[in-house]
């Protein structure tokens, strides 16, 4: 390899990460919470459901780490098994959000005209309302289940993903590549989706980084107040909202770790969002 | 002797980058006497415009004067401090730059941006000011300076704006005036106004200049002396007339012989060329008498959706293997015309026959899947941007080869890429890399292996050369000519640099406002033009060799 070329991925994301002390320490916490997701609930001490009335309300000890609630139940235990609920719900919201707002937009951002338009319309309409309480509508119209909460949740976030690429792809349109992909013989669909999405892509996947935290948030917040999972399952939303009836008593610890670790996934994916944009640019590279 | 107005002794300038310290200028010395004009030449990454941004200070973080120094007026500025410079800003040198429309602030009226420069360095009323502002509008000969006083960038026209920069650089009577590549970008004719304007207010005025610019023949029409700059070393320093017509040092002599002339042909562009594959010239299919001429174009036209009209009532034909040259200045119409022809987009009226057949009536939309989507090909403007940064050059040429000729991928779809890559002198080796790896010219090669893969019978070549430094330009102009004659292509050749349309084409026609103005055989046409729109080009467009028009004492 000669010296032109540009460092490989890895070594290029670890130089960015040295280069960026935030960065490296939100990609950890959230590849933290990744795996607290994918194993922690097979790891845990305690059965998070299975309620021990004479243990109920114990502060934080050896024994339980961030203490039991009302039911006995261990908080710690909870906690980790809520991540996998949470993040599922936020990840496969934005997906959907993603894949179908990245289509939409570039169509629009492309063809322009009549559809653009219509689109566009559309857009402002859905962002005129308040999106919790849009969302909040959604749930309780269709129904107190998890699916609806990823779907409330995927098109109150659509018409950020349809702007942004819409403008990503709007930029490119008239580029020298994208009319020489028609002289080499594609159609305008496949310039679209062949060759100006895959090129918006890194660009979005700020969007989807800085997104999955919003979206956790929401998920927690229509949960505490009582849309869409129901206990007792474990959840953080549900955990705040049920611990907050004894924060006046001085158990502090059934809202505090619920609501840090909410802070925490928020505050990873929106720190890694930038680090991201820094990472996946090619220009960076040289 | 007089004494020098600014000297700089053995400069170096280093970057730090991630790969340790890259040193753009390495010792470089040079001095300036008040009121002279001086060229400082070169391609890109030559460091010249380094070493005027090392004088006003303007280096962005990464870049440091490792050594040397800089002497202003006798007083030594190397290591001046922030707060000295924001005195000499302005009222001691000042700066103008190559894109003028992104240098002034759009959301501010021109006005008020000539007053504010104004503002900075003297204690006066705002009204004050903006009355300055006004005389300074006359002195750029800025037509009806009372109402264009009051408006902003996006309303003024390029060659507008870089008289507005003009007029803020010298609002505060500077002695020293950088103007890095001040009209690169512009019409020729706007070029020739603007740097007539910019000569006469620096000898006017007593103020010096360095004209920092790739274009020789432009520091030979403007500067009383010239330095040549390569890869951050000043290789030669000379009057412009014994520069170009004796050249001492190699790079000289090479750049000299890449500039084209009014009489250069395409073979002198580089004496001791690159070793292509010897040419192949196969036996050219002679056309029956009375068949249709390759391309016919009937009376096109083009309105687009907001009105505008971008070509009216176009005609002309084109023979297999002939090449004719589309000029105008920007907005004339020529890429709306190309385009057209490339079908890309839909003419309004009008039809295009190529051998015989009418094409204009199938919409663009659908022409991708017409069998004379591969006979018709084009070459883009701007190699930076003509390549999808997400496909290797291997992805690039193969992409026609897939799509038109219907190959798959495999063995023969390698060869014949690299068949393609090896005829453009693209070495085997960069095949494998993004356009971000590539340089200029090896992604101005790309672009043509991709456009020649399908062995197209005309190619349509949109400004392909305006973006490079010109002894890539003299490679690739070469590379294009004998790729004609090995194939017999036929060259649409769109560009408004005259001097390198005179070179390749064999006709060509002048366009302006959308129509036609002149057309005829290319050395005939530029040497005794009818009209005289087509004469204000030629004059236009700065010829090494000849006299500077400005001598400044």
């Amino acid at each position: 390899m000669s010296s032109l070329d540009a460092p490989s991925t890895f070594r290029h994301t670890i130089w960015v990460l040295r280069g960026n002390l935030v960065t490296a320490i939100a990609a950890a916490g959230a590849l933290v919470l990744v795996l607290v997701a994918l194993f922690g609930p097979a790891l845990v001490p305690y059965d998070p459901v299975a309620s021990d009335v004479p243990q109920a309300l114990q502060a934080p000890s050896a024994l339980h780490w961030a203490g039991t609630d009302q039911l006995g139940r261990d908080v710690f235990s909870r906690l980790v098994v809520a991540a996998r609920l949470d993040l599922a719900i936020a990840i496969s919201a934005v997906g959907i959000s993603f894949v179908i707002g990245a289509v939409i937009g570039s169509l629009c951002g492309y063809a322009g005209g009549r559809l653009d338009r219509a689109v566009g319309r559309f857009v402002d309409v859905v962002m005129a309302f308040p999106l919790f309480v849009l969302a909040m509508a959604m749930v309780a119209a269709l129904g107190n289940r998890v699916e609806n909460i990823v779907i409330a949740t995927a098109i109150i976030n659509l018409p950020f993903y349809i702007r942004f690429a819409r403008a990503e792809v709007n930029i490119r349109r008239n580029l020298g590549w994208v009319e020489a992909a028609r002289a080499c013989g594609d159609s305008h669909v496949s310039v679209v989706l062949r060759f100006l999405l895959p090129n918006v892509l890194p660009a979005m996947a700020v969007q989807v980084s800085l997104n999955l935290g919003w979206a956790i948030l929401n998920a927690a917040g229509l949960s505490f107040i009582g849309l869409g999972v129901k206990p007792p399952t474990p959840e953080w939303g549900i955990m705040v909202a049920e611990g907050a009836r004894f924060i006046s008593t001085g158990r502090w610890w059934l809202v505090a770790f619920p609501g840090f670790a909410l802070m925490l996934a928020v505050l990873c994916f929106n720190l890694l969002g930038d680090g991201l944009r820094d990472i996946l640019d090619p220009r960076m590279r040289t | 002797m007089t004494h020098p107005l600014l000297q700089i002794e053995n400069l170096h300038v280093t970057f730090s980058t991630r790969r340790g310290l890259v040193e753009a200028v390495r010792g470089v010395s040079l001095s300036l006497s008040p009121g002279e004009m001086l060229g400082l030449v070169g391609e890109s990454g030559s460091g010249k415009s380094v070493t005027g941004f090392a004088v006003t200070r303007l280096l962005d973080k990464a870049g440091r004067i490792a050594d040397g120094r800089i002497v202003y007026k006798g007083q030594d500025i190397t290591r001046a401090s922030a707060a000295d410079f924001r005195n000499l800003h302005g009222a001691a040198m000042a700066m103008i730059f190559q894109n003028p429309r992104a240098a002034l602030n759009p959301i501010r009226a021109v006005g008020q941006q000539i007053a504010d420069a104004i503002l900075a360095h003297k204690r006066i009323s705002r009204q004050e000011a903006q009355d300055a502002a006004l005389k300074l509008l006359r002195a750029v000969q800025i037509r009806d300076p009372e109402r264009r006083i009051n408006a902003y960038p996006h309303e003024l026209s390029g060659g507008m704006c870089q008289r507005i920069m003009i007029a803020i650089a010298i609002s505060c009577n500077p002695s020293l005036l950088i103007a890095d590549e001040p009209t690169t970008g512009l019409d020729v004719t706007t070029q020739k106004v603007v740097m007539d304007l910019l000569a006469g207010i620096a000898a006017e005025r007593g103020m010096a200049t360095i004209l920092i610019t790739h274009d020789l023949g432009l520091a030979a029409r403007y500067c009383s002396r010239v330095v040549v700059m390569e890869q951050g070393r000043l290789v030669e320093e000379a009057a412009p007339l014994t520069l170009f017509h004796a050249p001492q040092h190699p790079y000289t002599k090479r750049l000299v012989a890449a500039s084209p002339t009014a009489t250069s042909r395409v073979a002198d562009l580089v004496p001791d060329g690159e070793v292509l594959p010897p040419l192949e010239v196969r036996e050219l299919p002679v056309a029956a008498p009375g068949s249709p001429p390759l391309l016919d174009v009937q009376r096109v036209a083009k309105r687009f959706d907001d009105g505008t009209i971008a070509v009216r009532d176009f005609s002309m034909t084109m023979a297999a293997g002939e090449s004719v040259g589309l000029v105008g200045e920007s907005g004339s119409g020529k890429s709306t015309t190309s385009r057209m022809i490339c079908r890309l987009i839909d003419p309004s009226e009008g039809d295009i026959l190529f051998d015989g057949y009418s094409i204009g009536q199938i919409p663009a939309r659908d022409f991708h899947r017409s069998p004379s989507r591969k006979d018709i090909q084009i070459v883009f403007q701007d190699p930076n941007d003509s390549l999808n940064p997400r496909f290797t050059a291997f992805d690039c040429i193969a992409h026609p080869l897939i799509r038109l000729s219907g190959m798959r991928s495999g063995d023969a779809l390698r060869r014949r890429v690299e068949e393609c890559a090896h005829r453009v002198g693209l070495p085997k080796a960069l095949l494998s890399r993004f356009p971000h790896q590539l340089s200029g010219g090896q992604k101005a090669r790309v672009g043509i292996a991709r456009a020649i893969a399908c062995r197209p019978r005309l190619l349509v070549l949109d400004e392909p050369t305006a973006a490079l430094d010109v002894s890539v330009q003299a490679v690739v102009l070469q590379l294009l000519d004998r790729l004609r004659r090995e194939d017999n292509l036929a060259f649409l050749f769109v560009s408004h640099d005259l001097n390198v349309v005179r070179m390749m084409c064999d006709r060509t026609i002048v366009l302006r406002a959308g129509g036609i103005v002149e057309q005829g055989e290319s050395r005939a046409l530029f040497a005794n033009p009818r009209t005289d729109y087509t004469r204000e080009l030629v004059d236009a467009v700065p010829h090494i060799g000849a006299p500077p028009l400005l001598v400044p004492a």
